[in-house]
């Protein structure tokens, strides 16, 4: 059987990619924030997750003004990166798990969550950057990844509590696939930010503080809160935030935190980053 | 009955809603045109003829080719959507975001390595002057 092991949560900063892709990653500007991201490394490296669902949002790259899907998974066998206006990062292109995704997508649609499933999508920086801060720069990406794509861009995202009932249902899903995978499930985006307006350049790291504790111990309250909280208090952009909830809803009640890193700033954003397992009974 | 708006007491912000969304929408999708080098290449060449291309309003028009972006925002732009004029335009998404602020760039960033902009002070329109409160 399938088996839903871990989760991690980590900002997709493109700023972050843009280091590690033009080799800044040792300047005294990004040295802090990639060295919290050194347990991951060898955190996953020793996990070897055959399957991440990856949770994400494209930022006006695959999806324009035409067609805004609430949440959208991936069911194909590759997605590439996407070009985003400077040509598309140097990356891997990422292979996808059609198998499971499919029964992912037929599984949570009974269980009345109505996604769209798509087969080819480029996939942007709120993908790829995580992808990199976990693995490196390696010739190809050491596992498969299933995108989930949520859309974050036109308000209202989904709430909070839709989204953690959505991993609920995700891992109901999961845990009732026949083949023997190792499967995480990875929340990106966020912390606070705001790229726009008198406002941009906002920064709470209470608020962000208090959302990594409840994340981990009390998800379910963290799920109440509602768009306006994040929206004034973590930033216009900030409420990309509700996307973790995902990841955290297809973990157990209890989960071992295994570490947690947060570091402001990268460009206009706070970092902030948690690795979660599940404790096998 | 009208939808409630809560976001609209939160000052020096635009949220992009479906009534934003709306009115942007051929805005943003010229933004989107600018994803393709070939269209950049024209869009550079001449601006004013690349936008007429657009049904654009031609505030929207005017807001582009002055580079006002807290106006693109309030004309029904995105900002993901018009990081694709700046991206054009080889400015990075830091340097944007301080023109719409009302730092200087250098400022700007000074005030991200001390820690950000604080909620303090810019959480209610009450609390925030037109320019922003960048005390
Ligand atoms: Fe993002």
């Amino acid at each position: 059987m399938a088996r839903l092991s871990a989760s991690a949560f980590t900002s997709h900063i493109p700023a972050i990619g843009a280091a590690i892709d033009n080799g800044k990653t040792a300047e005294d500007y990004w040295k802090p924030v990639f060295s919290g991201y050194e347990f991951a490394k060898k955190w996953v490296a020793e996990q070897k997750p055959d399957v991440v669902i990856l949770v994400y949002n494209d930022h006006a790259s695959a999806f324009d003004s035409n067609l805004i899907p609430t949440f959208a998974l991936g069911i194909g066998e590759e997605f590439q990166p996407a070009d985003e206006g400077w040509g598309p990062r140097p990356v891997p292109n990422v292979e996808g798990h059609p198998q499971l995704a499919s029964h992912l997508a037929q599984s949570v649609i009974q269980d009345e969550f109505d996604l769209t499933v798509f087969n080819t999508l480029n996939v942007d920086h709120g993908l790829t950057v995580p992808l990199s801060l976990m693995f490196g720069q390696p010739d190809a990406w050491p596992c498969k990844v299933i995108p989930l794509a949520v859309n974050v861009v036109l308000y209202p995202p989904p709430s909070g509590k839709r989204c953690y009932a959505l991993g609920k249902a995700l891992r109901r899903a999961v845990d009732s696939f026949d083949e023997d995978l190792n499967v995480q499930i990875w929340g990106t985006g966020g912390m606070s930010h705001q790229l726009q307006g008198p406002r941009a350049g906002l920064i709470n790291k209470k608020f962000d503080m208090d959302f990594l504790d409840r994340l981990v111990k009390d998800p379910e309250s963290l799920s109440q809160v509602p768009h306006i909280d994040y929206v004034r208090y973590a930033g216009s952009e900030g409420i990309e935030l509700v996307m973790w909830l995902i990841a955290r809803g297809a973990m157990d009640e209890e989960v071992e935190e295994k570490h947690r890193f947060y570091h402001v700033p990268a460009s206009n954003t706070a970092v902030g980053h948690l690795i979660l397992e599940n404790n096998p009974a | 009955m009208a939808l409630d708006k809560p976001y609209l007491d939160v000052p020096g912000t635009t949220i992009f809603d479906a009534d934003m969304a709306r009115k942007g929408f051929h805005l943003n999708q010229y933004c989107m045109s600018l994803m393709k080098a070939e269209n950049r290449e024209r869009f550079k060449s001449g601006e004013r003829a690349y936008l007429d291309e657009w049904p654009m309003t031609e505030a929207q028009k005017e807001a582009v080719l002055i580079r006002d972006y807290n106006l693109m925002m309030k004309l029904g732009g995105n900002i993901y959507f018009l990081a694709k004029i700046f991206s054009c335009d080889g400015i990075s998404f830091q340097v944007a975001a301080s023109t719409m602020t009302g730092l200087t760039v250098d400022e700007y960033k000074e005030m991200m390595v001390t820690g950000g902009r604080s909620p303090e002070g810019n959480l209610y329109k009450s609390d925030m002057t037109e320019e922003g409160n960048n005390g």
